[in-house]
This record gives C-alpha cells, structure tokens and sequence, in this order.
C-alpha cells in the first residue's frame, strides 16, 4: 500500500446519514451563500426604493419589458435543456447529453447577448448606472445604480455558467459522463437552475414592481 | 436522483404562463399597487419553487438535504420583513 492510500485509507469515512453525494452537498451549500448573496442585494434595493421611491420610473417606461419578458422566456427554456441533458446521461444517452448541453449554452450565450444589447440601447437613452436625466420626469441616479448592480451580478452569474456548460460539454464530447458517473452534470444542472430562479425573482422586483 | 420522472415540460409550461401572468398582471389589471405586488411576488415565489422542486430535484432529495436547503430562507425572509416595516413605521 502506497503512502497516499495508507493516509486515505485510515481518513475519516463521509457522513452518511445525510445520503447525498459530497459533490452534490458541496454544491447546494454554495448556492446557499448565493442565496444570502442575492438576499442582500435584494434587501438593499426594497431599503432604497421605499426611502427614495421618486427615484424609480413606472415599470416600462424606461427599462424594455417586452424584450426582458423575451429574455425571461429563453432562460426557462434553457433550464429545460439542462434537466434534459441531465435526464439523458442519466440513461445513459451520451447523444442526447451532448444535444442538450449545446442548446442550454446557445439560449444561456443568447441570453447574455441579448442582455448586453439591451444594456447599449439603455445607455443610447441616457439610463446609465449614475444617470438622473433619462425620465419624463428626472429621476434620480439610484434606479440605474441598483438595476446595473442587480441585473449585472445575475448576468455574470450566467456568464460564468455559460463557461462552466462549455467546460461541462467538452469532457461530454470526450465521453467523460456515464450512465453511473454524472455528478458533474448534476451540480452543473443545480447552479444553472439556481441562476434561473434568481431570474425569476429578480424580473419580478426590478422590471414588473 | 429522482426515482419519479417529473414531467419536465409541463413544469416549463407552468413556468411560461405564469411568467404571461405577471406581465399582463403588471400592465393591464390596473390594481392598487399594494395588491399589485402581492400578486407579483405570489407568482414569483411560485414560479422559484417550481424550479427547485422539480428541477433541481429537491422535491426527491432525502429530508435532511430539503432542510439545508431551506435554512437560509427564514433569514432571507426576516430580513425583508426588518427592512419594510423599518422603513414604513
């Protein structure tokens, strides 16, 4: 026995009441600290919107709702694609992993994209995080200070999952994933759902409220 | 790992209308806006714990999983609720 196996072999075993694999519990207690992360953001902006309400526009009468609910849309589709994707190594069906992961980064990519535009035609009209002119009636820099930071930490959350699916695809394409080993596409799937319903909270409090 | 398939499309069609129903809520129902975001934060808290029940599969994980998992929950709740009243009494 080698020395590594010697230590490993007398280290503590996992805990295993719980039944749940440690990459999986690693997983769901990070997207905790995600949560008390967004609860913060999010109890910050109900402090400042009900100290300042002026500040705030009506809902769509700055920020292009249509084509928010448009991005909406296409995130729940991708967190779809993902449970597919996840359904599909489950089977073991290495075709239809593949299929589904590439799908979940197109609308992931294209709802980054589609962000980042809405983000230039914005600033065109004026609405820049410290902006106070770009209202009918004035407005006030904390609308644009508060939806910058909260829609550009979801996005670079998506980002970041956009990059870690591409990860996810290439050890896919490589046959990494089987039937009895596809934790990786498990916690893959927790965090973009997780992203998703973040989402979810946050079009309802900063473009529908 | 979910012994039960949920049915991942019908999920995704409540997901759709009722994100339908917030926008047509929030621009045409004309309510008072206390009611207004009453409905809203209904339909959004709906919508999340679909996606964490059936997506991310927690409505088929072991008891104690759900538990860690809806422990930061009452402080995201609390803290809400200490920020509102804080600010309209």
């Amino acid at each position: 026995m080698s020395e590594a196996a010697a230590i490993h072999a007398h280290a503590p075993r996992p805990m295993e009441g719980i039944r749940v694999y440690n990459v999986k519990l690693g997983m769901w207690v990070f997207l905790l600290s995600e949560v008390m992360f967004f609860s913060g953001l999010i109890g910050a902006y109900i402090i400042l919107r009900f100290a300042n309400p002026e500040q705030w526009a009506a809902p769509g009468e700055v920020l292009n709702v249509t084509l928010t609910a448009f991005n909406t849309f296409m995130l729940i589709c991708s967190s779809v694609t993902m449970v597919k994707a996840f359904a599909a190594i489950e089977h073991g069906d290495q075709a239809g992993l593949k299929r589904w992961l590439l799908a979940t980064i197109v609308l992931g990519a294209a709802f980054v994209g589609i962000q980042v535009f809405e983000y230039i035609k914005l600033a065109e009209h004026g609405f820049v995080p410290m902006a106070s002119q770009y209202a009918a009636d004035g407005g006030g820099p904390l609308y644009g200070s508060t939806f910058y930071t909260m829609t550009g930490f979801h996005g670079a959350h998506v980002t970041i999952g956009v990059l870690c699916l591409i990860f996810t695809l290439v050890k896919a394409l490589r046959g990494h994933y089987t039937e009895e080993y596809y934790s990786g596409v498990e916690i893959m799937g927790l965090y973009w759902h997780f992203v998703d319903l973040v989402w979810i909270i946050l079009f309802t409090i900063v473009y529908l409220i | 790992m979910a012994n039960k398939k949920p049915n991942y499309y019908l999920v995704w069609l409540y997901l759709l209308v009722l994100t339908i129903a917030e926008v047509g809520v929030a621009f045409l129902s004309g309510l008072p806006f206390e009611v207004l975001v009453f409905i809203l934060l209904s339909l959004a808290i709906w919508k999340a714990a679909l996606v964490a029940m059936y997506y991310m599969h927690l409505r088929f994980e072991p008891p104690r999983l759900v538990i860690i998992a809806l422990a930061p929950l009452p402080l995201a709740v609390l803290i809400t609720i200490v920020v509102v009243t804080m600010e309209v009494f």
